[in-house]
């Protein structure tokens, strides 16, 4: 039976293979002219650097092969109980699966880092972005030596209405520091945290790696603002926590390490639907536990990031038990 | 001169650009275990010279990995060598060597 796929990230493109897989007819509707989604910004995946690409293309080569159906630069209106509307016209289904993702958090939000001001304080999807370009330069093209990045910019955050740990920058912020060691193996690294979160396999491994064989120097404390000195460098102020004391240092590039705000579309589909929103805005899954890809209408499920910040791994596992969910329910009609 | 009273503060920040780091690099480099210090505290909660002085092994070994040597040395040799640390240390971390190779690097200070 025909079911409506909302998104064509990894957890878009994995549910369809999955319901493909159980005999049913997915379809995926996704904004953007290419699918991927944000997997298409990464260079390398934690936790063993993984080329992004390698996890991408044999899904996207598994959907051509299976010939499921996309329809790209697609926008969906309106969520109803027969299918979608979308911006060419009404696709009819009798299950849809939201898939619509996360959005990356505005660093320009957070002015006191200066982001968009300043040269040299760029995000973790930048330094992504220069890592796929194969050029990691400062402004004025030459190398930096002194490298700090700033965990939690845009997540356990109030003044930008970000409660929510967005789960997977800490170990972003490690990866990325190891992969700065490998370019510049004589630069000073240092990492800003408040709590180290490694929460998945081999994350914890990484980190002590990191601290150990890489030599990246952990400062426990935010840093409170950013200034920038003569030269295009920052300046950086923090409490260095664990000493109690506060601390200042001139860095060449500043690496903010962006969270997962919840996807801008979240609220459209609360408009249309009576589906819900949580406190941080992602979609609320009708419980936590048993019904984690389930919505509050029985024809409407969830996978990946539209109901809180998670790995591609995650994504994935949630993409196939609601292909699952969709499957039982289809079932029942 | 007439004393007015008035003093002048030393900055209390860690200063990153001008703290002599090479010191520390090397002892990192002696010990590179060292680094993978999480800051859990165990040495210090168990520490028989923390427990009758004010010595925090922790808090030291952080000051001088951030350059700031002053007291560093007087303060390691408030240390017995007594090696409760290293048996709590969650890490591994060769904490008695640690102690040692600081007093030995920091001698002149």
């Amino acid at each position: 039976m025909k079911v409506t796929i909302i998104g064509g990230g990894v957890a878009g493109i994995q549910t369809a293979l999955a319901l493909k897989g159980l005999g049913h007819d997915p379809v995926i509707i996704e904004k953007e002219d290419t699918l991927g989604g944000k997997l298409r910004g990464w260079h390398r995946l934690f936790p063993v650097m993984t080329p992004a690409r390698d996890v991408l293309e044999p899904m996207l080569k598994q959907l051509r092969d299976q010939q499921i159906e996309v329809m790209a630069s697609t926008e969906v209106q309106a969520i109803e109980s027969d299918g979608v509307v979308t911006s060419r016209g009404k696709v009819e289904s009798r299950a849809t699966v939201v898939c619509s993702g996360f959005d990356l958090f505005d660093a320009t939000l957070k002015e006191e880092y200066g982001y968009g001001i300043y040269d040299n304080v760029i995000t973790s999807a930048d330094l992504e972005q220069m890592m796929n370009n194969g050029k990691i330069a400062l402004a004025d093209g030459t190398q930096p030596h002194r490298i700090a990045f700033l965990h939690c910019v845009g997540s356990r955050d109030e003044k930008v209405q970000q409660r929510h740990c967005s789960k997977v920058c800490c170990v972003t912020g490690v990866k990325q520091a190891i992969e700065m060691r490998r370019w510049f193996p004589h630069s000073e690294i240092y990492n800003f945290y408040m709590d180290i979160r490694m929460f998945g396999p081999g994350y914890e491994e990484m980190y002590r790696s990191a601290q150990q064989e890489h030599g990246i120097q952990f400062i426990r404390g935010r840093i409170s603002e950013a200034a920038p000195v003569k030269g295009g460098k920052v300046q950086i102020k923090a409490e260095d926590t664990l000493v109690g004391r506060p601390l200042k240092m001139t860095v060449d590039m500043l690496v903010l390490l962006i969270g997962m705000t919840a996807g801008c579309s979240n609220s459209r589909w609360t408009e249309c639907t009576g589906l819900s929103q949580s406190d941080s805005h992602f979609m609320r899954p009708l419980d936590m536990f048993e019904g984690n890809v389930r919505s509050e209408l029985p024809n409407v499920f969830y996978a990946g990031t539209v109901t809180s910040p998670k790995t591609i791994g995650e994504s994935l596992n949630e993409a196939n038990a609601a292909a699952m969910r969709v499957a039982a329910y289809l079932e029942t009609l | 001169m007439i004393d007015f009273g008035f003093g002048v503060n030393t900055a209390r920040a860690i200063n990153m650009d001008t703290n002599d780091l090479d010191t520390a690099r090397e002892i990192f480099d002696r010990l590179p275990d060292l680094q993978a210090c999480m800051a859990c505290g165990s040495c210090t909660a168990t520490c028989t010279a923390g427990a009758i002085t004010s010595f925090n092994f922790r808090k030291v070994h952080t000051l001088v990995r951030r350059g700031e040597y002053g007291e560093a040395y007087a303060e390691m040799s408030k240390c017995m060598l007594c090696g409760k640390c290293r048996l709590v240390c969650p890490r591994g971390i060769n904490t008695r060597g640690v102690v040692l190779l600081i007093k030995k690097k920091l001698g002149d200070y």
